[in-house]
C-alpha cells in the first residue's frame, strides 16, 4: 500500500471498525472480533508505516482546506510515529483485556462503549498524523467529545458529574486558551504548519512569546497541568479499560504530546533557549510533579491513587519539553512511551483486583498477592518502570530528563526529579508489597479469591514484559526521539 | 429572464400569496407554497451565481432611470442575503407540512401559508430593493405578516408576544420612516447610491445626524440588537415552529443586511468615525454575548434558551461590524448565513420534540435522546456547531471573528467571544444531559423516532452545518466578496478607546 493511503487508513479504520460494531450489536463475539480484527489490523498498519518511516520516507496527504492557508491535512514525523504506535499497539492489547473485563463484569450499553472507544482511537491517529495546529485541534475536540460517553457510561450521578468536569475543564481550556493561542500564532506566523525549527522565531517579541506559550500550557487541558488536572482524577468514574487506555495513554498523551509538538514544531527549541521563554513556567510544571505526587499519597482509591500518579507523570514530559534541550526533548519524547506502558500495567492491574475481588481501595489489598500473583508481579514490575530503576524501560526517559536538567544547568530541578523519584517509591511500592507479605485483615489467607479472567492477564503479561523489552531493547524509540528533536 | 430575476422573487411570492389564501384546505396550500419556495430558491441561487460572475445587476421598476424611479440593485452581499432566505424558505417548507398541522387550527392553514408568503416576499424585497423607503414598505410586509404568523401559536402567550412584537416592531419601523424622511428633507433622493454620493456633503448636518440616530434605532429594533431584544424571546418561543425556525433563520438575518447597507453603502465613512456607531455596535455587541447566553443557561423552555441564544449570536455579528474592517464584515456575513443554518437546525429539532410529546419543556424532554436518537444527534452536532467545534459552520465564523478582533488588538473582544463559545457549552451541554442521561419519564416510554418529513429537513441543514465547516468556499468566498462591495475602509484604529 502508498503510504499516503496507509496513513488515511490508520486513521479510517478505527472508523470502519465502529460501525461494524454497531451493527453487530445484537452479536457480542461477533462484535468483540470485529474490534479484536480492527486493532489488529490498525496495529500492523502502524508498524508498517514506521518501518517505511525509517528507512526516510516523507508522507503528507491533505484532505480539504476550510480556510484559505489553513488545511486539514496529516503528516508522518518521527514525533507523530512515535505516538501512533504506542497508542496503536496499545490499542491491540486493550481490546483483549478489555473483551474480559467487560465480560467479567457484567457492564451495559457494551457496543456503544466498543464503538465510542473505536472512535477515540481514530481521533488520537489523526491527532498524531496532524500536519498543522489546526488539524490537530480539531481532532483534539473530537477527541475530547467522543471519549465523553466513555467517563459517563455507567450513566450514575457520580459518572454524570465526573463527565461534567471531564468536559468543563477541556473544553473549558481548550476553547478559551488553547484556541487563543493557535489564533495568535495564526495571527502572527501566517501559518499554522509543523515546521521543524519553528513557525514563530523572529516573528514575536520573546516577552510575549512566553505569555502565548502559557496559553498552551494551560489550554492543552490533556496535559492535566496544575490547576487544570481536575479533569483526569473526575475522568476515573469510566470503565478500567478506558482508564486504562485513554486516561493513561491516549487523551493524556495527546496532550503532552500536543505540548511537545507545540514546543518543537511552533516556537522551536533554539527560539525557546535563546530567549529563556519557559524559564519561569517550567516551575509550573515542577510543582505538578510534586504535588500531583503528595496527592497520589493521600489516595485511598487505587485508581484515584494512579490518576493522581498520571498527573504528575505527565508533567514530567512538560517538563522536558520545557527544559527544550536536546535531552529534554529526547527524555520527554521517550517518556510518552515508558510511561504508557508502565502504567497501562497498572490500570490493568488494578482491573483486574477490581473484577476479581470488587476491591477498589489500596488498604483492601493487603495479601491479596498470594492469591492473585500476575497481577501483582505485573504490578510490581510496572511500578519499578514507573520509578525509572533498571532493568525497566522507565530508566531511560528518566536518565534522559535528568540529563536535560544538568544540561541546561537547572541543577533545582534536578533535586525536584529525584524528590519526584522518592515519592513514586513511597506511593506505588508500597501496594505490591503489601499484598504479598501483609496479611489480610481478616487474618486468614483468601482461598476464595481467584486471578482476573485470562484474557485481562495476557494483556497485563504483554505490556509489562514489554517494560522490560523496552530496557534493553530501546532503539526504536530512541531513533524516533531523535529524528523528533532534529537529528543527531 | 435573467435581468427580470430580482423582480420575479419579490413578484412570485406576493402573486402566489393571495391564491393560496383562497385554495380549498388541505395539503393544496402547502404544496403551491412549496413550489414557490423552491422556485425563489431556484431564482436567488442563480441570481448569485450571475452577481459572482457579471457584476452588479442594476434593475429600473417600470423603466424609469434610478433616482427618480426604484431601482433594484443587486451586488454579492444582497445576493448572498436573498440566498439564506429564499433557501431556508424551502427547507422549511417539507418540514412545515407535517409540523403545522400539528400546530395550527386546520381552518387556519391555507392563512398560514398566505401569511408565509407574504412575509418571504417582504424578505426578500428588503433584500433586492435599492430605494430606501421601498426598504420601509418590505419591512412592513414582512413585519406585519410575521405578527400574523406569530399569533398562530398553540398557546394564549402567542397572542400577547405577537402584540409586543406588533409595539416594538411598530416603533422600529417608525423610527425608520422618520430617520428616512429627515434624510429625504436635506437630499431630496431615496436611492441609496445616489445618497451615498449626496451625503459626504451634508455630513455635517443635524440633520442628517438625527436621521441617521433614528434609523439606527429603528433597525436595531428589528434586528434585536442588545438591549432592544426584548420582544425577540417570547416571539420566537410561542410562534408556530416552523415559523421560529424560518423567522430566526432569516427575519434577523434581513435586518442586519438593511444595517450593513444603511452603514457602509449610504453613509460615508468619516461620518460614521464621527460618531460613536463603531463603539456602541462593539458594546452591545459584547454585552448580548454575555447576558443573552447567561439568560440562556436559566431558561427551563428549550426554544426559550435558543431564543437567548439567538439574542447572543447576534452579539457576535454586531461585534464583526463593530469591527468595521473587511475582516470584521466578513465575520459579520459569514456568521450571518452560518447562524442561520445552525438555529434552523436546532429550532427545527425542538419542532420535531413537539411534534412527538407536545412540549418544549426541559422538564419533559428527560431521555429522549434514545427514544429519537436522530433527532438528538441533530441536535448535538447542530449544538456543537452553535459552540464552534472545528469542523462544523460555527468555528469558521468564530476563527474569522476572533482573526478580526486580534487584527485590531482588540483584547476584550477575543476574550468575550471566546467566554461566549463557554457559555454556549453550559447551555448546550445541559439540554444535551437532560435528553441523553436523565431517566425516561413513565409518559415518554412509548415515544417514536419522529417521522421521515421532518427529519430530512433537519438532517438536510445538520450536513450543511459540517459541510460547510470544511468547504468555505461559498461562504466566505462570497463574503469577503461582500465586503469588498460594501467598500470598508479598514483602519485599526477606528473604534478608538474600547480597543485599547
Amino acid at each position: 500500500m502508498n503510504p499516503e493511503a496507509l496513513i488515511l487508513a490508520i486513521i479510517l479504520l478505527p472508523l470502519f471498525g465502529m460501525f461494524g460494531i454497531i451493527t453487530s450489536r445484537n452479536h457480542p463475539n461477533i462484535r468483540e472480533a470485529v474490534t479484536l480484527i480492527t486493532a489488529s489490523l490498525v496495529a500492523i498498519l502502524v508498524v508498517s508505516l514506521a518501518i517505511q518511516f525509517m528507512d526516510g520516507n516523507d508522507f503528507a496527504v491533505t484532505i480539504a482546506e476550510p480556510i484559505p492557508g489553513l488545511s486539514i491535512a496529516f503528516k508522518v514525523e518521527a514525533l507523530g510515529m512515535l505516538f501512533a504506535l504506542v497508542a496503536g499497539l496499545l490499542w491491540l492489547v486493550t481490546s483483549i483485556y478489555s473483551i474480559g473485563y467487560m465480560r467479567g463484569h457484567k457492564e451495559k450499553n457494551q457496543t456503544r462503549f466498543y464503538a465510542a472507544f473505536a472512535l477515540a482511537i481514530s481521533c488520537t491517529m489523526a491527532v498524531a498524523f496532524s500536519a498543522n495546529l489546526f488539524t490537530l485541534f480539531l481532532f483534539y475536540e473530537l477527541l475530547t467529545l467522543s471519549t465523553y460517553p466513555l467517563v459517563t457510561h455507567a450513566g450514575t450521578d457520580e459518572a454524570r458529574r465526573g463527565g461534567r468536569t471531564y468536559l468543563g475543564i477541556l473544553l473549558g481550556t481548550s476553547i478559551g486558551l488553547f484556541l487563543l493561542g493557535i489564533l495568535v500564532t495564526w495571527f502572527v506566523a501566517g501559518t499554522l504548519d509543523f515546521q521543524q525549527g519553528g513557525i514563530l522565531a523572529g516573528k514575536l517579541d520573546p516577552a510575549w512569546a512566553g505569555l502565548l506559550y502559557a496559553l498552551f500550557l494551560f489550554g492543552i487541558g490533556k496535559a492535566a497541568i496544575m490547576p487544570f488536572h481536575r479533569w483526569l482524577p473526575a475522568a476515573m468514574v469510566a470503565p478500567t479499560p478506558v482508564s486504562a487506555l485513554l486516561h493513561a495513554v491516549a487523551v493524556v498523551k495527546v496532550g503532552v504530546f500536543t505540548l511537545l509538538k507545540v514546543t518543537i514544531y511552533i516556537f522551536g527549541s533554539d527560539f525557546i533557549l535563546s530567549n529563556d521563554i519557559t524559564g519561569g513556567l517550567i516551575w509550573v510544571a515542577a510543582a505538578t510533579i510534586l504535588f500531583a505526587s503528595m496527592i497520589a499519597m493521600t489516595k485511598d482509591n487505587l485508581k484515584a491513587r494512579l490518576a493522581y500518579s498520571t498527573v504528575s507523570q505527565l508533567s514530567y514530559i512538560t517538563l522536558g519539553a520545557m527544559l527544550a534541550s536536546k535531552a529534554g526533548l529526547m527524555g520527554a519524547s521517550m517518556h510518552i512511551a515508558m510511561h504508557a506502558f508502565a502504567k497501562i500495567t497498572l490500570f490493568f492491574a488494578a482491573g483486574a483486583i477490581f473484577v476479581a475481588t470488587h476491591k477498589k481501595l489500596v488498604s483492601e489489598l493487603d495479601g491479596l498477592g498470594r492469591a492473585m500473583p500476575i497481577t501483582f508481579t505485573a504490578f510490581f514490575i510496572a511500578t519499578l518502570s514507573i520509578i525509572g530503576l533498571p532493568p525497566l524501560g522507565g530508566m531511560w526517559s528518566k536518565w534522559y530528563l535528568g540529563l536535560g536538567a544538568v544540561e541546561t544547568g537547572q541543577l533545582l530541578l534536578v533535586a525536584v526529579l529525584m524528590l519526584s523519584s522518592l515519592l513514586n517509591i513511597a506511593y506505588l511500592l508500597p501496594i505490591p508489597i503489601r499484598a504479598f507479605f501483609s496479611k489480610p485483615a481478616s487474618g486468614s489467607h483468601y482461598t476464595e479469591i481467584t486471578e482476573a479472567p485470562k484474557t485481562m492477564l495476557l494483556a497485563m503479561i504483554i505490556t509489562s514484559i514489554t517494560c522490560v523489552i523496552l530496557f534493553f531493547y530501546p532503539d526504536p524509540l530512541y531513533q524516533l526521539a531523535t529524528l523528533a528533536t532534529g537529528g543527531s | 429572464m435573467g435581468n427580470h430575476i430580482s423582480l420575479l422573487l419579490v413578484v412570485i411570492p406576493l402573486i402566489a400569496a393571495p391564491i393560496v389564501a383562497v385554495l380549498p384546505r388541505g395539503r393544496l396550500p402547502w404544496l403551491a407554497t412549496l413550489i414557490i419556495t423552491f422556485i425563489c430558491a431556484v431564482l436567488a441561487s442563480s441570481q448569485l451565481w450571475m452577481v459572482l460572475n457579471d457584476g452588479v445587476i442594476s434593475y429600473e421598476l417600470g423603466g424609469w432611470a434610478p433616482p427618480w424611479g426604484i431601482e433594484y440593485r443587486i451586488d454579492a452581499v444582497n445576493a448572498l442575503v436573498a440566498l439564506i432566505v429564499a433557501a431556508i424558505a424551502a427547507i422549511t417548507l417539507p418540514y412545515a407540512l407535517l409540523s403545522a398541522e400539528k400546530e395550527i387550527p386546520q381552518q387556519q392553514i391555507p392563512l398560514f401559508y398566505s401569511a408565509f408568503l407574504l412575509c418571504l416576499t417582504g424578505l426578500l424585497g428588503i433584500t433586492q430593493t435599492g430605494d430606501l423607503f421601498n426598504v420601509f414598505v418590505f419591512l412592513e410586509i414582512s413585519s406585519l405578516s410575521s405578527y400574523a404568523l406569530i399569533s398562530l401559536g398553540r398557546n394564549r402567550q402567542a397572542l400577547t408576544s405577537a402584540y409586543q412584537y406588533l409595539i416594538m416592531g411598530t416603533i422600529g419601523a417608525t423610527f425608520f420612516l422618520i430617520g428616512v424622511g429627515l434624510i429625504y428633507s436635506q437630499t431630496g433622493t431615496l436611492n441609496m447610491q445616489d445618497l451615498a454620493k449626496l451625503l459626504p456633503e451634508l455630513a455635517h448636518l443635524k440633520t442628517v445626524h438625527t436621521g441617521f440616530a433614528f434609523i439606527m434605532i429603528g433597525i436595531a429594533l428589528k434586528l434585536a440588537m442588545y438591549p432592544l431584544h426584548l420582544w425577540l424571546p417570547n416571539a420566537y418561543t410561542y410562534a408556530p415552529s416552523v415559523v421560529t425556525v424560518f423567522l430566526a433563520a432569516t427575519a434577523t438575518k434581513v435586518a442586519i443586511y438593511i444595517m450593513l447597507r444603511v452603514l457602509f453603502t449610504i453613509f460615508p465613512n468619516d461620518f460614521l468615525l464621527a460618531t460613536p456607531t463603531y463603539d456602541i455596535f462593539i458594546l452591545s455587541g459584547m454585552a448580548a454575548i454575555i447576558i443573552a447566553s447567561i439568560y440562556a443557561i436559566y431558561q427551563s423552555n428549550i426554544k426559550k434558551l435558543l431564543a437567548y441564544s439567538s439574542v447572543a449570536q447576534i452579539g457576535y455579528i454586531a461585534l464583526g461590524i463593530g469591527f468595521a474592517s473587511s475582516k470584521g464584515i466578513t465575520a459579520a456575513l459569514v456568521h450571518l448565513f452560518n447562524h442561520a443554518l445552525m438555529k434552523a437546525a436546532l429550532f427545527m429539532a425542538v419542532g420535531a420534540i413537539i411534534y412527538r410529546i407536545g412540549s418544549c419543556n426541559m422538564k419533559n424532554i428527560n431521555g429522549l435522546g434514545k427514544q429519537m436518537p436522530w433527532t438528538f444527534g441533530a441536535i448535538v452536532i447542530a449544538g456543537l456547531s452553535l459552540i464552534g467545534i472545528p469542523g462544523t459552520a460555527g468555528f469558521i465564523s468564530k476563527w474569522y471573528l476572533v482573526t478580526a478582533a486580534l487584527e485590531q488588538q482588540a483584547w476584550i473582544s477575543v476574550a468575550v467571544i471566546l467566554f461566549g463559545s463557554l457559555l454556549a457549552v453550559i447551555y448546550i451541554g445541559k439540554l444535551i444531559e437532560a435528553l441523553y442521561f436523565k431517566p425516561v419519564t413513565d409518559s415518554n416510554q412509548s415515544v417514536q423516532e419522529a417521522p421521515l418529513l421532518l427529519l430530512v429537513p433537519l438532517w438536510v441543514l445538520v450536513c450543511a452545518n459540517i459541510y460547510f465547516g470544511l468547504d468555505t468556499s461559498l461562504t466566505v468566498g462570497v463574503a469577503e466578496k461582500a465586503a469588498d462591495v460594501l467598500g470598508v475602509i479598514n483602519t485599526s484604529s477606528i473604534s478608538g478607546v474600547m480597543n485599547k
